[in-house]
């Protein structure tokens, strides 16, 4: 039984359709990918997998796990500038959900070992705001991390961002996907890197152009098109 | 100084006011850190003068204010924030036109029936002898629910006014606690009101919360220190209205002034 199902899934937003007819399955253990280019409605989709924006049609289901299971880390968060929020605040509402009206000890342990995890204990008391887009990613992945156990769902932030640090980045979800035995579903803006990475490639223009394994996906125009022509599959 | 205390407290209406104003100002304070943090101060403005509209109709039918004001306020709550969630743009102007209307209403309402200037003034401008003694009781308990409710739910606001996409996704009803948030800020808005005035209560909201986030960088320090700080400039203020013939609210709202500025100064410096 796949994790995540989703069966022809439509999403508007104010009636203008985004997402068109979307169907496909991530199974437990997979590293899936999405793919496409800018406004082709990639976080969109993941909004409506999470079920922050209505589906205007279709289903998602989600078999063996919960709601409050999944760890997301969105590609912007809406957080204004100026936001008090130390790092370990940010961490621990992870577990808004999982706890009440407290967080509890094995809560705080968690988070600590994601903190370490990440390497962001020497900026657990600072403020979230001023930290730089790097280290705010890495905040948010352990809030993720914290959230979940088994799936995590990720939306790559596309600014801000420099190349070692991208890089870093997808090291670590790999690591994630290998070691924790995570389930990643993740939107991302570097083909390449995808392509390295996981093990399936949803590649999205407003409905499903591609969805595969990986190595048919290299074999594809759509491929070939992103890697602006000239990579060898 | 001891001796101005113990003058203060020889009046039941000092005392009656001096313990409401101290819950209220703490509820205000915390509630306020989310309300300015999701851009609701304007809703706190609107809910001040539908108190005040409600507030005059209950005194004209010689009814309980309070028991009459909650509810309608309440309802205005819902309505308010559904105005500014749903239409992001025109969301002001809706509640400019609501809170217009209700205060106009509610002045309207007081010259016909009192037909004294002076009853306007001191519901504009607050006063320390608003608080009846069957008043005290109810405002007494309304406040130390929301306190309360506050903390109970404190992991829940700083998630959902932090980053309410996230909380959705990890199956929080968002919705509710906005509107946990917004009723709660209702209910601190008309116990507060008589004292500190329809015009000045939401200041009592906005200001604790900027004044500490000049200094504070964390969510939990803010809303620590809103709280002190809140306590400290009306306890400072209401004595210098006790002193000096002045009215409670003004005098708290030049207090939390002076507190902003020192702390704007202080933040400056720390950087
Ligand atoms: N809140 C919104 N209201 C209305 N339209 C929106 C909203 N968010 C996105 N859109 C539109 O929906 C389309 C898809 O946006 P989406 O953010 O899903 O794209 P994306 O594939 O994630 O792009 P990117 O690679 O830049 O992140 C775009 O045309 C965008 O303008
Ligand atoms: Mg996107």
């Amino acid at each position: 039984m796949p994790l995540i199902k989703c069966e022809n899934l439509h999403l508007h937003y104010d009636k203008t359709p985004v997402v068109h007819n979307v169907s496909f399955e991530v199974e437990e253990g997979d590293f899936v990918s999405i793919v496409g280019e800018n406004g082709t409605g990639k976080s969109t989709l993941v909004k409506g997998i999470l079920g922050l924006i209505k589906n205007a049609d279709g289903k998602v289901i989600f078999d063996g796990i919960s709601k409050n299971e999944i760890g997301y880390l969105p590609q912007q968060t809406s957080v204004q500038k100026d936001f008090p929020a130390s790092v370990y605040e940010v961490v621990m509402s992870a577990f808004q959900n999982k706890s009440f009206p407290f967080y509890k000890k094995s809560q705080k342990q968690l988070a600590d070992e994601n903190i370490k995890l990440l390497g962001i204990e020497n900026i657990r008391k600072k403020s979230y705001m001023d930290l730089s887009g790097g280290q705010q990613q890495r905040v948010l992945l352990a809030r993720a991390l914290c959230a979940t156990k088994k799936l995590l769902i990720l939306d790559e932030p596309i600014t801000g961002l420099d190349p070692v640090v991208t890089a870093e980045f997808y090291e670590l979800i790999s690591e994630l996907h290998k070691e924790k035995g995570l389930t990643i579903l993740m939107v991302s803006h570097d083909v390449k890197r995808a392509v390295e990475s996981s093990d399936k490639i949803l590649h999205m223009d407003k409905k499903v152009l591609f969805f595969g394994k990986t190595e048919d996906y290299i074999k594809t125009e759509y491929f070939n098109k992103m890697t602006g022509g000239n990579e060898n599959a | 100084m001891l001796e101005t205390v113990s003058s203060m407290f020889s009046y039941d209406f000092m005392v009656r006011a001096i313990v409401v104003g101290i819950l209220v100002s703490l509820c205000a304070a915390l509630l306020g850190v989310s309300l300015v943090l999701k851009r609701y101060s304007m809703i706190g403005d609107g809910l001040s003068h539908v108190g005040f509209g409600a507030l005059s109709i209950a005194l004209a039918m010689n009814v309980a204010p309070l028991v009459v004001s909650i509810p309608v306020v309440v309802i205005a709550a819902f309505l308010l924030l559904r105005i500014s969630e749903n239409s992001k743009i025109k969301g002001d102007s809706a509640i400019a036109i609501i809170s217009s209307s209700a205060l106009a209403i509610g002045i309207i309402v007081t010259s016909l029936t009192t037909g004294m200037n002076l009853d306007i003034n001191s519901y504009m401008f607050g006063s320390i002898l608003a608080i009846s003694e069957s008043d005290v009781w109810l405002s007494v308990i309304l406040t130390v629910i929301v306190l309360v409710l506050f903390v109970l739910f404190y992991n829940k606001i700083f998630a959902v006014t932090f980053d309410e996409n996230f909380a959705k996704a990890v199956g929080t009803k968002t919705n509710i606690y906005n509107m946990l948030i917004a009723v709660l800020a209702a209910i601190t808005i008309v116990v507060g009101m008589r004292m500190m005035g329809a015009l000045l209560i939401s200041s009592l909201i906005i200001f604790p919360s900027l004044t500490s986030m000049r200094v504070f960088k964390s969510f939990r320090s803010v809303v620590i220190s809103s709280a002190i700080i809140s306590v400290v400039c009306f306890i400072i203020g209401i004595t210098v209205s006790f002193l000096y013939p002045v009215p409670a609210g003004p005098s708290i709202v030049i207090t939390n002034l002076i507190a902003f500025l020192i702390f704007w100064l202080v933040g400056k410096i720390k950087r």
